[in-house]
């Protein structure tokens, strides 16, 4: 196997009293794409939202275990140095409503108070929407609104404002579960692309856009890692009967 | 991590910065009320006496003064105020005359209190006597009765806004169910919307009535600054709120001071259980 | 079933009545306040100071000058104070001290504008030794406070979950988040809320009449007494002579002016600025 980027050992979380995931123990590969695969309610955001220490701003969300970037604990560091290494896109699309495209690019810098030259800006802003496939469509009215987009080309900025961090690993919520089927295969295509320079985590239900674009399948349920391995093994001869299950559309 | 913390702290000490204003509100006027307390003991709300020459004080011409003004206006402005909501909340609802009867509704509550003081000084008083004078009674002119008039106009937003607010609550629903059964939407409006909410109408008139108790200017201009208790509903006489805007500035001995502000303080008490109860009830509406 | 149509229409034409006729005292008093208003003012109304009694003519520099000190020394006082707490209660929907800190907002609001006199008076005048226009500020910015809270905290929750997710995920600090991506989405309602805000203590006298006092001289030291256009109208309003009437006439139509702009404003804020997320 290639060189591992991040690690869980023995993560575990908690909302109140209730545990979301149990003891999940996991590497990811680096530029490669993992789907984390489960039911709704299986806690697959959940762990990816330990995965970036987004999960310990809910009230009352609690964690245990450890999380390791590049043998590195995040839980460590600062969660903002945690956050800017580790992008996240969300399920739906959020870009900044007050913002134009481009601020909305370089949002992560704008509102953290990095500060970046014009030139800089203008060639970051560029290469980020080129690699989110967005470039073309949007070069002409970069000073424009990012809410007038269509949806799937606010998913795309969101990817594109997440790409300008520069980040190592990009963890990508259900990023079309809002999208339509058009909007859904350019993510996919785009996905594809992205791995040549960044490691990405795919949380979906879909079990079909698992097959398509990921390397790696972990497959998650009611909280317990049933079963990870190359995406092609998991899907051809599964080991756990619940994955078989699910596979064959048993449940979920 | 630790500039959170800094932030967090900032933002928890504004929040109870605004808590301890109203803590040392309560405080600084108890402390400055106990003198007069002290020396009149319940007396100082059942004695009719305010007589600062002799150094006596008693509060209950002005809580008179102020209960009777207050619920005359909050009578004479309820079918006003309740028409209003009904209007917008029920039959305007949704429309956009209705936006304009708001906006036309809240100009009325936007209309600085001296402002109404000095029209009502310049021509209702004016009037008021006239009507005294064939009524034979005392043509004073200004007055219990002038002051209510006043106060309805100006309490009329207060009960509105609310009100309009919990009929548009409503749910739907229950209105439907009650046209469906053949009832007019008078009968519907009568049997079903009011009762319904009749939690939130009766927090509106709470409020209101909050409001009629503490209006000071509009009430200072034409109730006439009589001290003794008023024999009828022409006779002069002073609010609680309007006595402290009369003679605070000279209440000179140390007991008038701590007199005046002894009613401050009854004020500040009254008007903040019906504010805190009219708020309650109408949060529990819009939860419901 | 026709007397109970009839019934339905009457109370109908019953309510729309009503309505109408409590619109009624407010066109009145506008128009004449506005007939009386209006002739007197003029640029020498606007930039003289009163003149005493018996002498012709004078303006009310001194009470605009005094009001816009006094809204501004409120503003100073409750604005930022207002709009932290207001921070606190919308990011911490549950806490205990966020009940209380509601339940002081609504008193506060509930508190009648004389008791606040009152207060500024305790607070300030009596340690001080005499009015001042400090203590008059003070007193307004106290009225205004509970507002600034309640408009910033309605405003905040208001903004969606997701964009606080968007902006923390990119490795922005929380102080930031809150003050870059939340606070500027909810700006337009806060503006909003603080114009209304302003409109209101503007008109307000009873919270002057032992802070502020009044001050028939121009007055730029906010540790003396001051003038104010409603102290103003009622000092004259209450005064014998038709010229200061007149005078106080003149101001009524400025104030009205003043709190009305104040609320067209605040509501074309609220609607053209809008966020839409």
């Amino acid at each position: 196997m290639e060189g591992e980027i991040l690690k869980t050992v023995n993560l575990s979380a908690y909302y109140g009293k209730h545990q979301v995931l149990k003891s999940i123990t996991l590497s990811f590969p680096e530029n490669r794409v993992t789907a984390i695969l489960g039911p709704s309610g299986c806690g697959k955001s959940t762990f990816i939202r330990c995965l970036n220490r987004m999960h310990e701003l809910v009230e009352g969300a609690r964690m245990e275990g450890k999380v390791y970037l590049r043998g590195k604990d995040i839980y460590e560091m600062e969660p903002t140095t945690v956050r800017r290494k580790i992008g996240m896109v969300f399920q739906r699309p959020n870009p900044f409503p007050t913002m134009t495209i481009y601020d909305n690019v370089i949002a992560g810098y704008k509102l953290g108070g990095i500060k970046l030259k014009k030139t800089e800006a203008d060639a970051l802003v560029e290469d980020s929407l080129r690699k989110a496939a967005l470039w073309e469509e949007v070069k002409d009215f970069l000073y424009k609104r990012g809410t007038f987009l269509s949806g799937g080309q606010q998913q795309r900025l969101c990817i594109a404002r997440a790409l300008a961090m520069k980040p190592e690993v990009l963890l990508l919520d259900e990023p079309t579960s809002a999208l339509d089927p058009k909007s859904t295969a350019r993510i996919e295509e785009l996905i594809q692309e992205l791995k040549k320079t960044v490691t990405i985590i795919l949380v979906t239900h879909n079990i079909g856009q698992a097959s398509r674009v990921s390397d790696f399948t972990a497959f998650l349920y009611l909280g317990e890692l049933v079963e990870f391995g190359a995406t092609e093994r998991v899907f051809t001869v599964p080991r756990d009967k619940r994955t078989e299950e699910y596979l064959v559309g048993k449940f979920g | 991590m630790k500039k959170r913390g800094a932030f967090n702290f900032s933002l928890l000490v504004a929040a109870l910065a605004v808590g301890t204003v109203l803590i040392a509100a309560a405080l600084s006027m108890t402390i400055a009320s106990l003198p007069a307390l002290r020396a009149f003991g319940l007396k100082f709300f059942f004695s009719p006496d305010w007589d600062p020459v002799s150094n006596k004080f008693g509060a209950l011409p002005f809580l008179l003064g102020t209960l009777i003004t207050s619920f005359l206006a909050l009578f004479l402005s309820l079918p006003f105020s309740l028409s209003i909501s009904i209007l917008s909340g029920e039959y305007l609802k949704g429309k956009k005359i209705s936006s304009l009867l708001k906006t036309l509704v809240d100009l009325i509550a936007a209309v600085p209190s001296v402002i109404y003081g000095f029209w009502g000084l310049e021509v209702l008083v004016p009037l008021v006597r006239k009507l005294e004078i064939s009524l034979g009674v005392a043509p004073y002119g200004v007055g219990i009765f002038t002051a209510s008039l006043i106060l309805a106009v100006m309490i009329i937003p207060n009960a509105a806004a609310l009100a309009r607010e919990v009929i548009e609550l409503v749910p739907s629903n229950l209105k439907e169910a009650a046209y469906a059964l053949g009832a007019t939407r008078t009968e519907t409006l009568l049997k079903v919307t009011l009762p319904y909410a009749r939690g939130g109408i009766m927090a509106g008139i709470l409020l209101s009535l909050g409001r009629a108790l503490g209006e000071t200017m509009a009430v200072t201009m034409v109730i006439g600054n009589s001290n003794t208790i008023p024999k009828s509903l022409f006779s002069p006489a002073n609010t609680m709120a309007s006595v402290i805007a009369n003679e605070f500035t000279e209440a000179t001995g140390d007991l008038y001071y701590s007199s005046l502000i002894a009613i401050g303080l009854t004020l500040f008490v009254v008007t903040a259980i019906f504010g805190v109860v009219g708020r309650y009830v109408v949060n529990r509406m819009k939860i419901k | 079933m026709r007397g109970r149509l009839i019934k339905d229409r009457i109370f109908e034409l019953v309510v729309i009545a009503f309505s109408l006729a409590a619109l009624v005292p407010l066109f009145v008093i506008l128009v004449y306040v506005f007939k009386k208003g209006l002739p007197v003012i003029n640029w020498s109304f606007l930039t003289h100071l009163p003149k005493p009694v018996g002498v012709k003519g004078g303006g009310v520099a001194n009470a605009l000058v005094g009001t816009a000190f006094l809204v501004l020394i409120a503003s100073v006082t409750s604005i930022p104070l207002g709009i932290w707490a207001g921070i606190y209660l919308s990011e911490n929907k549950n806490s205990p001290i966020s009940e209380f800190v509601r339940v002081s907002v609504d008193v506060l609001q509930a508190t009648p504008s004389i008791v606040v006199g009152i207060l500024a008076y305790i607070w300030l005048v009596k340690p001080i030794g005499h009015f001042s226009a400090l203590s008059g500020g003070v007193a307004l910015g106290i009225m205004m406070l509970p507002m600034v809270v309640r408009s910033t905290e309605e405003v905040l929750n208001l903004v969606p979950h997701y964009l606080k997710e968007a902006s923390l995920a990119l490795g922005v600090s929380y102080p930031r988040t809150v003050l870059k991506v939340l606070l500027p989405s909810g700006i337009p309602g806060i503006v909003s809320g603080i114009l209304l805000g302003v409109s209101r203590v503007a008109g307000e006298t009873a919270p002057l009449l032992f802070t502020a006092f009044g001050n028939q001289f121009m007055n730029w030291n906010i540790l003396k007494p001051m003038n104010a256009l409603p102290l103003l109208i009622f000092n004259y309003a209450m005064s014998p002579y038709e010229e200061w009437k007149r005078l106080a006439w003149g101001a009524s139509v400025l104030l009205i002016l003043l709190v009305m702009v104040g609320n067209i404003i605040s509501r074309m804020v609220s609607e053209k600025w809008k966020v839409k997320f």
